[in-house]
């Protein structure tokens, strides 16, 4: 079978490096072989596979060696549950330097020593929240990620976020391969938060192709450093994400987005009353005295 | 080719303009115009200081090339540390000829480049700790050193390093200046806002060392030179004429300059600006604060010497103002026998000038004592102001172009005819191959000085030995030549 690659997008904070790390537990389980490169300078994309905070990341060990040029592959790749390939990119902390550069030059450094040449079915790319520039997009330029999945929840700002992130990828679709693979919704408990997700998920052109519902045994397990599907495998949570791994082999359905206006957005929102009725005449105004 | 006229100019404009794709048409023909010393008609016409249009060739610097290769780049007794990756420093080192005394490496490090040679890892975790790092080196290195400029590359920009809080933090740390710079490349639409970056950087980092510091022993005749780089020692023989009418240079801004002069330029009396482009942010904050008047001069040439001189002693009591005719009786004859020898060499040729800064206006008067005469100018980043300074010195219907593109500059002295072309190095081996006589009016083509009186005899020595060079007779090829005179006597029997 054909190497797959896949992106994991979102806003922040809503779940990405838990989800993809239960998700390719899930699949490792199912007997799939499998790749994370960490796109995101905190370097948590692999702790869960690996019981192990922050492995050491590409740009720290090149910044030790000297030049990325001086990394072997090995010194960087990490073996974890269920022989699960683990990268993380790294970068600067906050406030210094470029982390979107560190991006570029981690999957430019992987690709060029042959990490996916190796036996790997999916590569997953977990990639920090919003695209801010041109190197958190740089999963998705040409020849790298095709498929993307956003996680979502029935929340504005993550919605908000979601349909940026369609627009993000419109731009490279329309130059490359890379297409839209599914919503991921990683359930807050929001009122009819299934439906919102479906309702938006077919006005991207899109499916919602697993609902993940909230379950602590998540929190429990990763206290450990563990994944469900490692830590209480009988868990119901576990036969959750197995079920969207399932999915995510399976599937079929690529497109090339139709991201919505900001307006239809709203509309959409007030339809199941997360948003009330704009009401113009108190904007900009100050609260009483 | 003789004179052209209004008309003439115009059409040639308009054919040149001919060419271009509708909206750069419309854009250029705003930085092409033909000279009318009526200043009100004049100030309409021209547009500059604007960015370059993509694919036209434009000869251009950025902001970095302004500070760290304009101003800051001569101040021979400091560091100056182009901070980024190599190349912007490397290939920019030692390349502008700004001559100073001392022993490099040991007390001045006007020709060696410092740079922080930023790799991938600078960039993804930032730059600041090796900049830090650096500067000790830099230190522990140079202990005469007397402070340190960071010239800040593209990059820096981008990623946001906070240059100025390690700045800070080592000039406190070794009690000597150190000055951060951002005059990040893309910045701006040419290397005239690193000159504007680099004078806010002196007036908020330097000047105000000695505010409250009155051991200077300061005299009713100290003057100070700005916007004199020092090109082939221009500064030199400027300041030997300035002393010999009497007054006290107590700083030259920047050729052969030094930290302490820029700090004891506030104590001046009159500041002497040579480079009103690059220097004139600076003068006018010390006209400000300080109350100090400043004077725009050109020492190109006896007339606009001696003009200058005059000027500038009209600041000052009898003993400057009879110090000034002095100094121009004195040199008289000097230049009377350079004209004497060379004018009849030179007297009637056209001249095409294309440079930055204040040549392309302030290099026509020493032209024309040698009986030449400038048909056309420009500026590679000139503002308005510029513009308005050029066209009481140039003749009625002449050509002005600014920010001229590589077609525009190639068309216009195929139709002009010029016998000489004043300009830079890219310019030089495409009108050379031309056929046509050049001189290098940036470097003044590895010779100089070209300031002062002396400066002079060796302006006229090298226009003549370029113009009458014998290798422009052997330009065509001897079958050629004969065809051309058989067609020649063909034609006129």
């Amino acid at each position: 079978m054909a190497l797959r690659q896949c992106a994991i997008y979102g806003k922040g904070g809503i779940g990405k490096s838990t989800t993809t790390q239960n998700l390719v537990a899930a699949m490792a389980e199912a007997g799939q072989r499998i790749m994370i490169v960490g796109c995101d300078p905190k370097a948590d994309s692999t702790r869960l596979i690996l019981h192990a905070k922050a492995q050491n990341t590409i740009m720290e060990m090149a910044a030790e060696a000297g030049s990325v040029e001086d990394l072997e592959l090995e010194d960087v790749l990490k073996t974890g549950y269920a022989n699960i390939q683990c990268v993380e990119s790294g970068g600067p902390e906050p406030g210094v330097g470029c982390a979107g550069r560190g991006v570029i030059t981690a999957i430019n450094f992987l690709e060029e020593e042959g990490a996916y040449d190796e036996d790997v079915d999916f590569v997953f790319y977990d990639v920090l929240g919003d695209v801010v520039c041109g190197g958190f997009a740089m999963p998705i330029r040409e020849n790298k990620a095709q498929e993307i999945y956003i996680v979502v929840s029935g929340e504005m700002m993550a919605m908000y976020a979601a349909n940026n992130i369609a627009k993000g990828i419109v731009k490279y679709a329309n130059s490359g391969s890379v297409r839209l693979a599914g919503l991921i919704c990683n359930s807050r408990n929001t009122d009819r938060e299934d439906d919102l997700i479906i309702a938006l998920a077919e006005k991207l052109g899109t499916q919602m192709i697993h609902f993940v519902p909230r379950d602590n045994v998540v929190q429990r397990a990763e206290i450990r450093r563990m994944t469900v599907i490692e830590y209480d495998p009988k868990a119901k949570q576990a036969d959750e994400y197995r079920e969207l791994a399932k999915k995510i082999i399976e599937n079929k359905k690529f497109v090339i987005p139709t991201p919505i206006t900001m307006d239809e957005l709203e509309e959409l929102l007030m339809e199941f009353g997360i948003l009330d009725e704009e009401d113009e005449s108190i904007i900009g105004k100050a609260a009483e005295a | 080719m003789a004179t052209m006229t209004n008309e003439e100019t115009e059409a040639l404009i308009q054919e040149v303009l001919e060419v271009y794709p509708e909206k750069a048409k419309e854009d250029r023909a705003k930085h092409l115009m033909v000279n009318d010393q009526d200043p009100d008609k004049s100030k309409k016409c021209m547009t500059s200081n604007r960015k370059s249009l993509p694919g036209v060739m434009t000869v251009r610097g950025c902001a970095y090339a302004g500070s760290k290769g304009v101003v800051w780049g001569p101040v021979k007794d400091m560091v100056h540390i182009s901070h980024g990756p190599v190349g912007c420093g490397q290939y920019s080192r030692a390349g502008r000829r700004n001559y100073y005394i001392g022993m490099t490496g040991v007390d001045t490090f006007g020709t060696i480049n410092f740079t922080s040679d930023f790799q991938e890892k600078d960039i993804v975790f930032g730059g600041d700790k090796k900049l830090d790092k650096l500067l000790d080196e830099v230190h522990g290195l140079f202990p005469l050193m007397k402070g340190s400029s960071i010239q800040s590359e593209c990059p820096v920009g981008l990623i946001g390093d906070d240059i100025s809080a390690v700045a800070k933090k080592k000039a406190k740390e070794y009690g000597k200046v150190v000055v951060p710079v951002r005059c990040e490349g893309f910045r701006g639409v040419s290397q005239s806002l690193g000159h504007h970056i680099a004078n806010d950087a002196i007036r908020d980092w330097v000047l105000g060392a000695r505010d409250d510091d009155d051991s200077f022993e300061s005299t009713p005749y100290d003057v100070a030179i700005t916007g004199d780089y020092n090109i082939g020692g221009d500064a030199w023989s400027s300041r030997t004429l300035l002393e010999e009418m009497g007054l006290r240079v107590v700083a030259q801004w920047s050729g052969d300059g030094t930290l302490s002069e820029m700090e004891l330029t506030p104590k001046v009396k009159l500041n002497l600006l040579h480079c009103y482009r690059s220097m004139n942010y600076i003068s006018r904050h010390m006209e400000e604060k300080y109350g100090i008047p400043w004077l725009e001069y050109n020492f190109f040439g006896p007339t606009k010497i001696a003009e200058s001189l005059r000027k500038i002693a009209s600041f000052f009591d009898d003993k400057i103002k009879e110090g000034a005719e002095r100094v121009i009786a004195k040199y008289q004859a000097e230049y009377e026998a350079v004209i004497a020898k060379y004018r009849p060499r030179l007297e009637g040729k056209r001249v095409m000038l294309y440079v930055g800064g204040l040549r392309p206006r302030h290099v026509i008067g020493a032209y024309e004592d040698l009986g030449m005469e400038v048909v056309g100018t420009g500026y590679e980043f000139g503002h308005n102001d510029d513009y308005e300074r050029t066209t009481q010195d140039m003749g009625k219907a002449t050509l002005i172009y600014d920010d001229v593109t590589g077609y525009e500059f190639e068309e216009f002295v195929k139709k002009i005819k010029p016998d000489l072309i004043g300009s830079g190095i890219k310019e030089k081996y495409i009108f050379q191959k031309m056929g046509i006589p050049f001189r290098q009016m940036h470097s003044w083509d590895y010779s100089g000085p070209y300031h002062g009186y002396d400066g002079f005899a060796i302006f006229a020595r090298d226009m003549d030995m370029t113009l009458n060079n014998p290798c422009w007779n052997k330009i065509i090829a001897p079958w050629k030549q004969e065809a051309e005179e058989d067609e020649a006597i063909a034609a006129s029997a």
